[in-house]
């Protein structure tokens, strides 16, 4: 990718610590963040490794307890904060600008901070894998009083979640003054694309929700070291009270996840399918309201905690009514694609399989805010099998759906098609090998964060381990292909795909470093 | 930078900063919230140590259970003396918990008090109780604690068993902390 993208017309040719430590580039930085993320689903994927290995038979073999729940819990901290989010961040560095016909970033001095904060975040959570007590093992949510009998692992936890909060603060900031103010004239809010609606609307949920988690680990930093009482019954607080703050960031948090892909899905689908979407304005408004219905439902993942009638029911109903905007959306993809002339290349094939699976994650979502069900649901495999259903054949595919969709765009090559395919298929069985027997364990009752488990669940979990390692396994493949086309392959055209439509499509590919210095106007 | 990009920059700060303060201003929200409605089974709102009488309403038995808990690795013992009692709403009822400091040292103790189900707590009136205060124990000392409470007759109907716990911690190292409680006043 170093070779190509450099503009002539400004004749500079930046050696390699121009080009990316110091680079204010909104295309440099977005490859920057989605080549981090791309490591960081490495590295978080090989502790899920460790833990699926550990659990291919009953018994313990490879891990120590303690050093499983350190797994279980870096894991999941990597694969949000380091993976999943970073990739959305790349994503909207590269396309946003691109999109509403800016010059770049609004900041993007900015943008080089914010991006160049994420490695030294992640050296300092990783590096507590070293430490004396080992790393933090009381579960991503962090709840007291168990987290705070971290060791010396615990204020590097903290302060490096302060630190991918600030990141997440400026990078959003930075969307949302991109977004209001970089447009192309004749661009309204209604006229942008959707990938750029929902960054819009992610971006204000991470610049509302961030600092309250910035806040609940705080407190947390302060009960420990600082004698305050914000968690300890002890001291007049409440251990309950953090799981309130806690989710009140966490459930906006898991939109934050998914409302880009929401974006990325509505434009592989159209394209593919040579139909302009279908519905777009009630597209822009479902999201809208997944927004803000996402403010008003943390509880649903507390209805253990003993809350009372009144409020189970508010955070149950509340919970479902999500169910509506969601299903909007999914019935226009549907209608999008119909009577279509459709076509399967790789990203319109991780595309649909977002569509279907995530659809079944959002089904046994629908099941665990059935509060009194939820009772015998909490906490259980059940709950992994549904949050793993909506992020990695959901966040993580439309991920790569993007991937596929804007590589030649971004190198100017298009990548393997065959090996494309082999990616998809090869994912896809080993995704559903992998998580769909986790539905029929936690209904029979297997609790989730443990190393060991009664031996009725055998069967089920040695499916889900091979399936695992198949899926850690395919994803090499798909290292491979984005390396292969990022040094060569069949030059791609400007438009790439026969039914894409949008400013990007506009520019050569691969793009000059300096694109749409003079706004294009827009009819 | 342009007027219109600063006012888009220092609105969305604006946002994050105050959105960081609101995630403290929960903290207080969160005690008003339990203490006015009694949801947690908080019962600080009935510990102001005034007078409370009702006349007993002998048609009417409700059963009060006794729990006792230490937090983590407390070398105690701590036991309530009875461990259900049935009693008429409004009558005055005095029973004792237990406590022995097995440690060769003194201990500061804190007992947290939690009443099931949580809306029945604002109609249990703790009189007297051990949990007030800071209790110190010397080396092995073993003490009697009373509780003096009162059920108020305005119990719901539908609530026939109440369920008194307590929780010991030990505190002395924080001991010199007052705890914070939220008083409001009585009847509000």
């Amino acid at each position: 990718m170093s070779t190509a993208t450099v503009d002539d017309h400004h004749d500079e040719h930046p050696g390699f610590f121009k080009r990316w430590i110091t680079t204010t580039n909104h295309k440099d930085i977005g490859t920057l963040y989605l080549l981090f993320s791309l490591l960081m689903f490495f590295v978080g994927g090989a502790m899920a490794m460790v833990i699926r290995a550990e659990l291919y038979i009953p018994g313990l073999q490879w891990v120590e307890p303690g050093f499983f729940n350190s797994m279980t819990t870096m894991h999941a901290l990597i694969m949000i904060f380091g993976a999943v989010m970073p990739a959305f961040t790349g994503l909207a560095n590269w396309l946003i600008p691109m999109m509403v016909g800016g010059c770049d970033m609004a900041l993007p001095r900015l943008n080089n901070w914010s991006f160049w904060i994420l490695p030294f975040a992640f050296t300092m959570l990783l590096s507590t894998l070293f430490m004396p007590g080992g790393a933090p093992a009381g579960g991503w949510t962090m709840y007291p009083p168990l987290v705070l009998q971290t060791g010396n692992a615990f204020p590097f936890v903290i302060f490096s979640i302060h630190l991918m909060g600030i990141s997440s603060i400026m990078g959003s900031i930075n969307v949302v003054a991109t977004i209001l103010n970089m447009r192309a004239p004749g661009m309204t809010l209604l006229k942008m694309p959707l990938f750029v609606w929902t960054w819009l609307i992610t971006a204000y949920l991470l610049i509302a929700t961030m600092p309250v988690l910035a806040g609940a680990v705080t407190m947390l930093l302060t009960d420990k070291y600082f004698a305050t009482s914000f968690f300890s019954a002890a001291g007049g607080g409440d251990p309950v009270m953090f799981q309130h703050i806690f989710w009140f960031f966490g459930h906006p948090e898991v939109y934050i996840l998914i409302l880009p892909a929401f974006g990325i899905v509505s434009h592989i689908i159209p394209t593919f399918a040579r139909k302009p979407l279908f519905g777009y304005s009630s597209m822009v408004y479902a999201t809208a309201s997944i927004a803000f219905l996402s403010f008003i439902v943390w509880a649903h993942h507390m209805f253990t905690v003993g809350m009372p009638l009144v409020g189970e029911l508010f955070f149950m109903f509340s919970t479902m009514l999500i169910a509506v905007p969601t299903g909007v959306k999914v019935f226009n993809w549907i209608a999008t694609m119909w009577r279509g002339s459709m076509t399967f290349e790789t990203p319109m094939l991780f595309a649909v399989g977002f569509v279907i699976m995530f659809t079944l994650g959002g089904f046994s979502g629908l099941m665990l805010a059935i509060a009194p069900a939820d009772f015998q649901y909490h906490d259980t495999y059940f709950v992994v099998a549904h949050f793993h259903y909506v992020l990695v054949p959901g966040a993580v595919f439309a991920i790569m759906a993007a991937g596929y969709f804007w590589l030649p765009k971004w190198t100017g090559h298009m990548y393997n098609e065959t090996l494309g395919k082999w990616h998809f298929w090869l994912s896809t069985i080993f995704v559903n090998l992998t998580f769909f027997p986790m539905h029929f364990v936690g209904l029979a009752g297997m609790p989730r964060r443990i190393p060991d488990y009664s031996l009725q669940f055998t069967e089920f979990n040695t499916m889900a381990s091979i399936g695992s390692f198949g899926f850690g396994l395919s994803q090499l493949l798909f290292a491979f292909i984005v390396f292969q086309t990022i040094r060569g392959g069949k030059k791609a055209t400007d438009q790439v795909w026969e039914g894409a439509e949008g400013l990007e499509w506009t520019l050569p590919s691969p793009p000059p470093a300096h694109t749409f210095d003079v706004p294009p106007v827009i009819k | 930078m342009t007027d219109k990009k600063a006012t888009t920059v220092l609105r969305s700060s604006f946002i994050a900063l105050a959105m960081f303060g609101f995630g403290y201003l929960m903290v207080p929200i969160y005690d008003v919230l339990c203490n006015i409605t009694g949801l947690n089974g908080n019962t600080e709102i009935v510990s102001t140590q005034q007078e409370v009488e009702f006349e007993p309403d002998m048609t009417r038995t409700v059963k009060v259970q006794f729990v006792a808990n230490l937090n983590n690795s407390m070398n105690w013992t701590f036991e309530p003396e009875i461990f259900e009692l049935e009693v008429h709403p409004g009558q005055r009822i005095v029973t004792n918990y237990t406590a022995i400091n097995h440690r060769p040292d003194a201990v500061v103790g804190q007992a947290i008090p939690s009443v099931m189900p949580g809306l029945a707590s604002r109609h249990f009136h703790k009189v007297e109780c051990f949990c007030f205060t800071n209790q110190t124990f010397a080396a092995k000392e073993e003490r009697q604690m009373p509780v003096v409470f009162v059920v108020d007759p305005a119990l719901p109907e539908k609530v026939e068993v109440i369920t008194l716990s307590y929780t010991f911690f030990d505190v002395t190292e924080t001991a010199s902390v007052t705890p914070f409680t939220f008083e409001v006043p009585a009847g509000g």
